[in-house]
């Protein structure tokens, strides 16, 4: 064989490795998505039927059942509204980190990091009181409430990495024509963070999109979002396996989905300042 | 930037965060040294540490911690490790990588009780799973994994969860990497192990800090997996500090314990975290 020949080959192998891991890794999602399209009778025949003639009865009845539509906006206002109010609240403080730190910059950052390291069981019950006394036992703004705090110190650490990057030059040279904080801000740094703030409210939409410890415990039918509407099919209907299959499907289709046309968007931002 | 201004940006968010930590563990040690059962309304007397006590000698005391550990370490090694191979098996160019990367990430948007569903029924049910099809078809007798293996089965849907976050972050880092000092290696004769050995496993050192530091945040804290696919059972085979606290707080009502149990959890936390930031911390950009 030639070189080049040796490179082809190497890089079929490459290939014909990285197919097999990808489409293991993927089947189990494959395997939920095929079988939300069976009948209760398929879902459950030994060997594993892959060609059938497929109904969208079960997703009807999920509808029907649990009516998905509310739990579906539910997911989205909680996750879209908690990620924009800590992006709000999170990219002025990441800025004035990443551009005027002090000695205690570091400090303040392992702090807030360490405030995600508390664990959620350890704070549930008062939480769960303070809700109760309050009234925000299962509403959205008691989610988004939580779901904001608990994102909040990963959405800084994430910003803060992303400014650091920025060349230092562009923002002189605005400091030189005269721009004042504000416009720096505004005119300079924004525009040109738009794929790290962007990245980072995406994998802050996921996160939140995924919750599932308070969303379980803080909401019971009316705020619930996806991830507790499913909980609610574990046991009862675990049997069940293509309606639980159809509404798993509905569950994760909308982020999946998502996240599929942002992914070049995400791989990009999720450097967490670990590249250099 | 003037000072004041800088104290004015960051002020919202030093004060949610700060509210956020000290109230509700104000409260949880305050209902850790009472007598707090919601059965029992009105007869919250000072206890001291008999709270404490009744967690500790609980018989899944030992075991939560043991599985807690257990189930971090695990995850970590298996996504790390997978991680940096699957995503250097990646970096060169082939027929779909595209579509390759996005089956790869998939499962990190899969929402925790799907994903303990999933695996639950239709791949680990001992009777009509993909695995007892599989074991069946080559001529072993089918594992009943939950019942069998209960922790292992935990790790390996958390596993399945968390290794395309560790691909997509290492995926990134590999980008950057420079591919003139990687051609450089292999005309004066470095072979491809070399050239992973010695200039892309260093290249990747912050970006493992990175991933363990952000996924030792989220495993300490699983709980819907285990929730959803085999209730802390058999016995407390699968109980983790988290789950052990739930069972508790919001099945036994006993929201003294339940508290007490919570400043244990944080305890863990911060000493899993102390030796997190020596071990990796350095590798941080802070």
């Amino acid at each position: 064989m030639t070189l080049n020949q040796q490179r082809k080959f190497k890089t079929l192998i490459i290939g014909f490795f990285s197919w097999l891991v990808a489409c293991l890794l993927f089947f189990p999602i494959f395997w939920m998505f095929i079988t939300s399209f069976k009948t209760e009778l398929q879902a459950i025949s030994i060997p594993p039927t892959l060609f059938f003639e497929p109904t969208l009865d079960n997703f009807s009845i999920v509808q029907e059942r649990s009516d998905y539509l509310k739990h579906a906006m539910n997911s989205v206002v909680t996750s879209f509204g908690a990620t924009i109010i800590a992006l709000i609240i999170g990219v002025p403080a990441a800025y004035s980190m990443a551009f005027s730190p002090t000695k205690r910059t570091k400090d303040i950052l392992l702090w807030m990091l360490s405030t995600k390291m508390l664990p959620a069981v350890g704070v549930l019950v008062p939480i769960y009181i303070l809700f109760r006394d309050n009234g925000l036992l299962d509403s959205r703004i008691g989610l988004v409430i939580i779901f904001t705090l608990m994102n909040l110190p990963i959405i800084i650490w994430m910003l803060f990495s992303y400014f650091k990057d920025l060349p230092k030059e562009i923002l002189e040279a605005a400091r030189m024509d005269g721009a004042t904080p504000w416009d720096e801000m505004m005119k300079v740094v924004l525009p040109l963070s738009i794929g790290g703030i962007s990245s980072t409210g995406l994998l802050s939409i996921v996160l939140c999109w995924n919750e599932a410890f308070w969303s379980l415990n803080l909401t019971a039918s009316e705020a619930a979002p996806l991830t507790a509407m499913i909980a609610s099919y574990s046991s009862p209907e675990g049997l069940f396996w293509a309606k639980l299959s159809a509404a798993s499907t509905l569950a994760c289709a909308p982020i999946v989905i998502f996240g599929w046309f942002c992914q070049k968007q995400l791989v990009q931002g999720l450097t967490f300042g670990a590249v250099k | 930037m003037k000072r004041s201004i800088t104290r004015l940006l960051m002020a919202p968010s030093v004060i949610l965060l700060l509210v956020w930590m000290i109230v509700p563990l104000s409260m949880t040690i305050y209902f850790s040294t009472i007598r707090y059962n919601l059965l029992y309304p009105g007869q919250n007397n000072f206890v001291g540490l008999m709270n404490f006590e009744f967690f500790m000698t609980d018989p899944g005391f030992l075991p939560a911690i043991f599985n807690t550990l257990t189930l971090l370490l695990s995850v970590l090694i298996i996504t790390v490790v997978l991680g940096v191979a699957l995503s250097a098996l990646i970096d060169k160019p082939f027929f779909g990588r595209s579509i390759v990367r996005v089956l790869l990430i998939s499962p990190f948007f899969i929402m925790p009780t799907v994903n303990a569903l999933i695996w639950k029924n239709m791949m680990m049910n001992p009777v009509y799973g993909v695995f007892a099809w599989i074991s069946q078809t080559l001529g072993f007798e089918p594992i009943d994994w939950l019942s069998d293996f209960p922790l292992g089965s935990v790790i390996m849907m958390v596993s399945w969860q968390w290794l395309p976050f560790a691909i997509l972050v290492f995926v990134t880092a590999l980008q950057s990497q420079d591919t003139e000092q990687k051609e450089a290696a292999a005309m004066d004769g470095a072979t491809s192990w070399d050239i992973f050995r010695y200039l892309t496993i260093p290249h990747l050192a912050r970006p493992i800090a990175v991933v363990v530091m952000i996924e030792t945040i989220f495993l300490l804290a699983i709980f819907a997996e285990i929730f959803v696919s085999t209730g802390g059972g058999p016995g407390y085979d699968s109980t983790n500090l988290a789950y052990l606290i739930y069972n508790q707080a919001l099945l036994q009502y006993d929201v003294g314990v339940a508290s007490a149990g919570g400043l244990f959890a944080v305890i863990l936390a911060n000493i899993v975290a102390f030796f997190l930031i020596r071990a990796v911390g350095k590798n941080l950009t802070v």
